[in-house]
């Protein structure tokens, strides 16, 4: 493991040239330099603009329904006996996860740029959701690409994102699943830069992406910490969340950077276990690499090709991760463990019975984490665990994994 | 030999030709047949050979260029081998500069250090790394310390500002995107492409190449009235895939470039 680097804040990142200490940046063709360079200035523009951060904060009340509470598991931290185990309830958003967050605000972006063909990329489904539902929101034009494989799997989500007037463009290159979905976004986009916009759904890609979807979804751990204060005088001892880009867990963690007492656990997909090398941990197992537009961890082969990855949450499976997360492990601020397909399953079924709550899969992988953590510590300490989403979507996988027909 | 690209650009103009540069995919369609492709690439009238490195994520690459990348990797071809077959190229022809384009993650995880003594020993001239724009070049300064040149790119959305720092930091020649898009793909805009390679060429001497779109002999001669090569590549990628054996992909390399390097010299004699 490499040395930490010592910060000393944490909300200084990233620099000018998109880079979080050694990673991150812009690894891109030329040709998409300049419309990056044009996204970044409009951005930085509008971050600090009073009049579109009251459009953004506007729609995250009245559309998405923030705030969110913290809500206290408390059957289920008492069956455990440790820990106490607070929940960020990102479920009860519309649409039913943390994604909506970033997909207004990068909608409120290309509108204020004049792009009105907007394309993204989906893997699960739910990003190409809540991008397709601000889409309708705001009568944009809407396309999702989306890995054939993936079309198979998440049939229900296919069809929402017609319901909601969304093209969805089958990909059928490299393993037809969210990264290859990723590059055919890419490829459309190097076609059509001057009408089109790209809506990614997680802090990864190229800069400024990594830092404009953090800063949407910031929401989530700024209402967080002022909750936590509110309510319980104080701030969490340890934040966990799961990881697949990122999004949700930079989300949480970011506004804690700075508050050295509060621990940050991310939960990878362990898949099979990472043994097995059917997994989706890249930074739990992975190594340094390049893809799609910054420096980060990545799972590849001896080749430097990008290798399959596995996890039973279609949202955890990508080989790749948001670039401030290999930042903030290198630098000692968060850890990050893997969860296995079937510790995540457990975590479904237990929250599922206490607590009367269907968290998403990817959700499952931090509640299993928060269970996991909750058990060796002591009762008077807090856990915040980001619930990213509702579980609704994953009944059909659930019941497949454990044999049953519907 | 470490000047060969720039030794060819002075012959060509001192001749007044225009570079011809193929693009084939490593290791595609046939592994072993890699080497002899080459050779019949330059006896069929090929300046410069561009060696395409197989990447899983393409992000630049059309249909045509991905699936050669697929079959290669299937077929486990990577650095060492592409390395090892520029080596035995080299061994019978000195002259002709190889430039090796491709993506940075597998010359990442392969090593810097590594990549460029063996590329430099093997007898590589120069690197086209898409996904390295000129403000990420210091991840590859490697290279260029042990004189592999770094080719970057120049796209229709080149800014001037952008277009400045590219000619500062470019080695070799500049390679003229000739539309947005991917590769492959047809749309080519004659009249804007002369347009913007000419400007290119008022602000200093490094040659330009121009790609993306150039099939045939007819879009080859067009594009090269003002650039100083054309750069051909999914065409010749398509027709090598339907080759049944190495010597099959043989006479296709062959057959396909030879009238195109006769077309590019008549008119340039006209
Ligand atoms: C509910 C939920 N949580 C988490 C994720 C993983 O993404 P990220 O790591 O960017 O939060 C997804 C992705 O689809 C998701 O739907």
């Amino acid at each position: 493991m490499n040395k930490p680097i010592p910060v000393s804040d944490f909300h200084a990142y990233p620099d000018v040239h998109g880079r979080f200490a050694d990673y991150g940046g812009i690894y891109m063709p030329e040709t998409l330099m300049p419309p990056l360079e044009e996204l970044t200035a409009a951005y930085l523009a509008l971050r600090d603009d009073p009049e579109f951060i009251a459009e953004f904060e506007r729609d995250l009340k009245h559309y998405v329904g923030r705030p969110s509470p913290i809500y206290h598991a408390e059957r289920l931290s008492k069956k455990i006996g440790g820990a106490q185990i607070l929940l960020k309830r990102e479920d009860l958003n519309h649409t039913g996860a943390h994604k909506i967050n970033n997909t207004i605000g990068q909608a409120l972006v290309a509108r204020r740029m004049g792009k009105r063909r907007i394309i993204a990329e989906t893997g699960a489904g739910q990003h190409g959701v809540a991008t397709a539902t601000v889409c309708a929101r705001f009568g944009l034009d809407c396309i999702v690409y989306m890995g054939a494989v993936d079309i198979e799997r998440q049939k229900i989500n296919v069809f929402r994102m017609k319901l909601l007037g969304a093209e969805v463009v089958p990909v059928v290159s490299g393993s037809k699943t969210l990264k290859d979905a990723l590059n055919e976004a890419m490829r459309d986009w190097v076609t059509n830069v001057a009408d089109t916009f790209y809506i990614i759904g997680t802090v990864a890609g190229p800069h400024p992406y990594p830092m404009m979807v953090r800063d949407f979804n910031a929401v989530v751990g700024r209402e967080a910490r002022a909750q936590m204060l509110e309510q319980y005088g104080r701030l969490p001892d340890v934040l966990t969340a799961c990881v697949g880009g990122g999004s949700n867990a930079i989300g949480l963690f970011h506004a804690f950077l700075n508050d050295r007492e509060v621990a940050m656990v991310g939960a990878e997909a362990a898949g099979e276990g990472i043994e097995t090398g059917r997994h989706a941990a890249s930074l739990a197992a992975g190594r340094r690499g390049v893809l799609h537009g910054n420096r980060t961890y990545v799972i590849c082969d001896d080749q430097g090709q990008i290798t399959e990855t596995h996890s039973i949450s279609a949202g955890l499976d990508y080989p790749g991760v948001g670039p401030e997360h290999a930042f903030l492990k290198d630098s000692g601020r968060a850890s990050y463990v893997g969860i296995t397909d079937d510790e995540a399953m457990a975590a479904f079924h237990e929250l599922a019975r206490t607590e009367g709550i269907l968290a998403a899969l990817e959700s499952s992988h931090a509640i299993a984490q928060a269970i996991k953590l909750a058990r060796s510590m002591p009762k008077d300490q807090l856990i915040l665990c980001n619930l990213s989403g509702r579980g609704d979507k994953d009944v059909q996988t659930i019941a497949a994994h454990e044999g049953i027909t519907l | 030999m470490t000047e060969r690209i720039e030794q060819r650009f002075a012959e060509l103009r001192k001749h007044g030709r225009k570079g011809l540069i193929p693009f084939v995919t490593a290791g595609d369609p046939i592994p072993d047949a890699t080497v002899a492709i080459m050779h019949a690439l330059v006896a069929a009238g090929a300046d410069l050979i561009e060696l395409g490195v197989p990447y899983s994520d393409p992000v630049a690459d059309g249909p045509t260029i991905q699936h050669s990348s697929e079959r290669a990797i299937a077929r486990g071809v990577g650095i060492e081998r592409i390395l090892a077959w520029v080596a035995e190229f080299r061994a019978t022809d000195a002259t002709t500069p190889i430039v090796l384009m491709g993506y940075l993650n597998p010359i990442e995880i392969y090593g810097y250090a590594r990549f460029a003594e063996q590329a430099r020993a093997a007898g590589v001239d120069g690197v086209l790394i898409v996904d390295v724009p000129v403000e990420e070049s210091g991840s590859v300064e490697r290279l260029r310390d042990a004189g592999i040149r770094q080719i970057f790119l120049v796209a229709p959305t080149t800014t001037e500002l952008r277009l400045a720092a590219i000619r500062k930091q470019a080695q070799g020649f500049v390679y003229y995107v000739s539309f947005a898009g991917i590769t492959g793909a047809t749309q080519l805009d004659p009249v804007e492409v002369r347009r913007r390679v000419d400007h290119i060429k008022q602000g200093g001497d490094i040659p330009v190449a121009v790609g993306f779109g150039v099939r045939d002999a007819a879009t080859a001669v067009t594009v090269s009235a003002s650039a100083d090569a054309v750069v051909i590549g999914s065409a010749l990628v398509a027709r090598l895939a339907e080759a049944e054996d190495a010597e099959s992909a043989v006479s296709v390399a062959r057959d396909f470039l030879a009238p195109i390097r006769e077309a590019l010299d008549l008119a340039a004699a006209a």
